[in-house]
């Protein structure tokens, strides 16, 4: 169990009740990334203030989680409570996916596949600073479909951005389907490490192995990518590895047991 | 025009260190001055333009100007939608360079023909498009524009030693500039083109029609108010440009035309049919495809209905 203060049943706590409140789904997608998001926001990333120059970069490639993010921009305090409760209403600045526009988000994504570029810029950006600052970005599995994360994969590599961390949310779902069967990107570890890459696999639920494998990353000459074994859904037991929890909405029902899931698991 | 081009951007480079140029593997000895000059600021990103115009994106986040270089096709049609959704939704300062307009690349083919680079850029509004029409103007455009906010996209002639007379190298976001002075119809032309199109007006000339000739170098903004009152005065007018006759400055002229209820008879002269697999010099694809003067000329004359 994490002891920062950005607690990732809090987390869960928020995209439940905002995803229900704004009858969206991609609710399997951001409790995938929570335990990650949680333990980015509470240890690794440093960020005195959203608008620092020298702020460390986040990019979520994978923005249909967003939520996800949200919930830890809330928790971290860069996001009112009352901002929060926005999302998806119209007007909001909080839709389904994030927008540079919204302080706290560094990049605007929703289309997979943009985010690893725009964090190798950055990291470049970093170099030529002279800055320390770092820069990560969390991609799905699914999204290293897109040839262009395999383009930004080997500038970074080329170049030796070791500022630069990957992490990969390894849930093994997309759209339509297991990755699996859709389009089989094992062996993952393999791919990223001859493009250069430092692999560093992780259970993407764990706060200490992740803490553990976000230092190493920081540590080598290399830029890493954290493939993170995750679950979609995690934490709520009827959407974990289910597919439709990508897309679906919940009933009045589901949201009840699965806030009574989040509740008795913290 | 890209030597001169590479050239401003080079000494504008020695003084604003926030200007970085990538490039998508190409440029080849074009480049090199600016890679001698500030050798932490070029970077050969590979024949990758997605991941250029990401990697623009994210330097741009910062703070730099980044350039990134390409062949006008590759530029603008294969990183679409990382154009969209970085530079453009993100409003940053990246500025995209796309060498060769129309048939430049002539022998090269259709791969190679630059018909929709325009339109495609014109598509977002955000994007801001300057067409230099020769050398001077290039370099001078470049100076007025490369510290703009939001992105910008240069589309840069490949041919050298263009120069223009009459346009005396200059440049104004947002306005026409009049290279030639007629009464009786006007000629509207962007891009290196121009160069035909004021031929045309020479040829018109021998005619008894007395065209004026209008240099259209900042497509977006586009020179509304200056493009209404010039259409305004005349009964007649063609637009030129090396690009598809659809998206570019013939559907600009022709949306102000439908939309201010302007009295003026519009002929537009660009390509209509997608360019087949016969390919040839620059020279012979305008002509084959009716970019060349004696079509202009001809254009004009039927939209005077003569």
């Amino acid at each position: 169990m994490s002891t920062s203060k950005i607690d990732p049943n809090a987390m869960r706590r928020i995209v439940l009740a905002e995803s229900k409140r704004a009858h969206v789904g991609h609710i399997g997608s951001a409790l995938s990334i929570v335990d990650i998001v949680s333990v980015l926001y509470a240890d690794v990333l440093r960020i005195p203030d959203p608008c620092d120059p020298e702020r460390d970069r986040f990019v979520l490639s994978k923005g249909h989680a967003a939520l996800a993010l949200y919930a830890a921009l809330t928790l971290k305090g860069f996001l009112s409570r009352q901002e929060l409760s926005s999302y998806c209403t119209d007007g909001s600045l909080l839709g389904v996916h994030p927008e540079r526009d919204l302080p706290g988000v560094d990049f605007t994504t929703g289309s997979l596949g943009h985010g690893l570029s725009f964090a190798a810029g950055a990291a470049l950006a970093a170099r030529l600073d002279r800055s320390d600052r770092r820069t990560y970005a969390l991609l799905s599995d699914a999204e290293c479909n897109e040839g262009s994360v395999w383009e930004a994969a080997m500038f970074a590599a080329h170049h030796r951005l070791f500022s630069l961390t990957a992490i990969v949310d390894c849930n093994g779902q997309q759209a339509l389907g297991r990755t699996a069967d859709v389009l089989q990107m094992e062996p993952l570890a393999d791919r990223w490490q001859s493009f250069g890459w430092r692999p560093v696999e992780v259970d993407g639920h764990d706060p200490g192995a992740l803490k553990t494998a976000f230092a190493e990353a920081a540590a080598g000459e290399s830029p890493c990518a954290i493939l993170a074994r995750t679950a979609a859904g995690k934490g709520v037991s009827f959407m974990e590895g289910q597919v439709q929890w990508h897309y679906l909405p919940m009933t009045d029902e589901q949201y009840a047991r699965a806030c009574a899931e989040v509740v008795a698991g913290q | 025009m890209r030597t001169h081009f590479a050239q401003a951007l080079e000494d504008i480079a020695r003084s604003d260190k926030r200007v970085v140029l990538l490039t998508a593997d190409l440029g080849f000895g074009v480049l090199d001055d600016f890679a001698r000059a500030c050798p932490d600021r070029f970077f050969n990103v590979g024949v990758a333009e997605a991941n250029m115009a990401g990697l623009a994106t994210g330097l741009a986040e910062a703070g730099y100007i980044p350039f990134m270089y390409s062949i006008a096709t590759f530029a603008t049609l294969r990183p679409y939608e990382q154009l969209r959704n970085g530079p453009a939704l993100h409003r940053f300062p990246a500025r995209l360079v796309g060498i060769g307009g129309g048939f430049e690349y002539g022998i090269n083919g259709p791969t190679h023909a630059a018909l929709e680079d325009l339109g495609a850029m014109r598509l977002q509004p955000a994007m801001q498009i300057v067409v230099p029409a020769d050398e001077a103007q290039a370099a001078n455009a470049l100076r007025a524009t490369y510290d703009l906010p939001g992105p910008v996209y240069y589309r840069i002639s490949k041919r050298e030693g263009l120069h223009l007379p009459g346009l005396d190298g200059r440049f104004r976001l947002g306005r026409i500039e009049t290279i030639l002075a007629g009464d009786d119809a006007l000629i509207a032309s962007i891009g290196a083109i121009t160069d035909e199109a004021l031929a045309a007006a020479e040829l018109l000339r021998e005619e008894g029609i007395r065209a004026t000739v209008a240099v259209v170098s900042s497509l977006n903004p586009a020179p509304v108010a200056d493009l209404v009152d010039l259409l305004a005065r005349f009964p007649a007018a063609v637009t030129v440009e090396a690009h598809y006759a659809s998206g570019g400055l013939g559907s600009l002229v022709a949306e102000l035309i439908a939309e201010g209820g302007i009295d003026c008879r519009l002929q537009r002269c660009g390509v209509f049919a997608a360019p087949d697999a016969v390919s040839g010099g620059e020279a012979h694809m305008n002509q084959r495809h009716g970019i060349d003067r004696e079509n202009i000329a001809r254009l004009l004359r039927k939209a005077l209905c003569r």
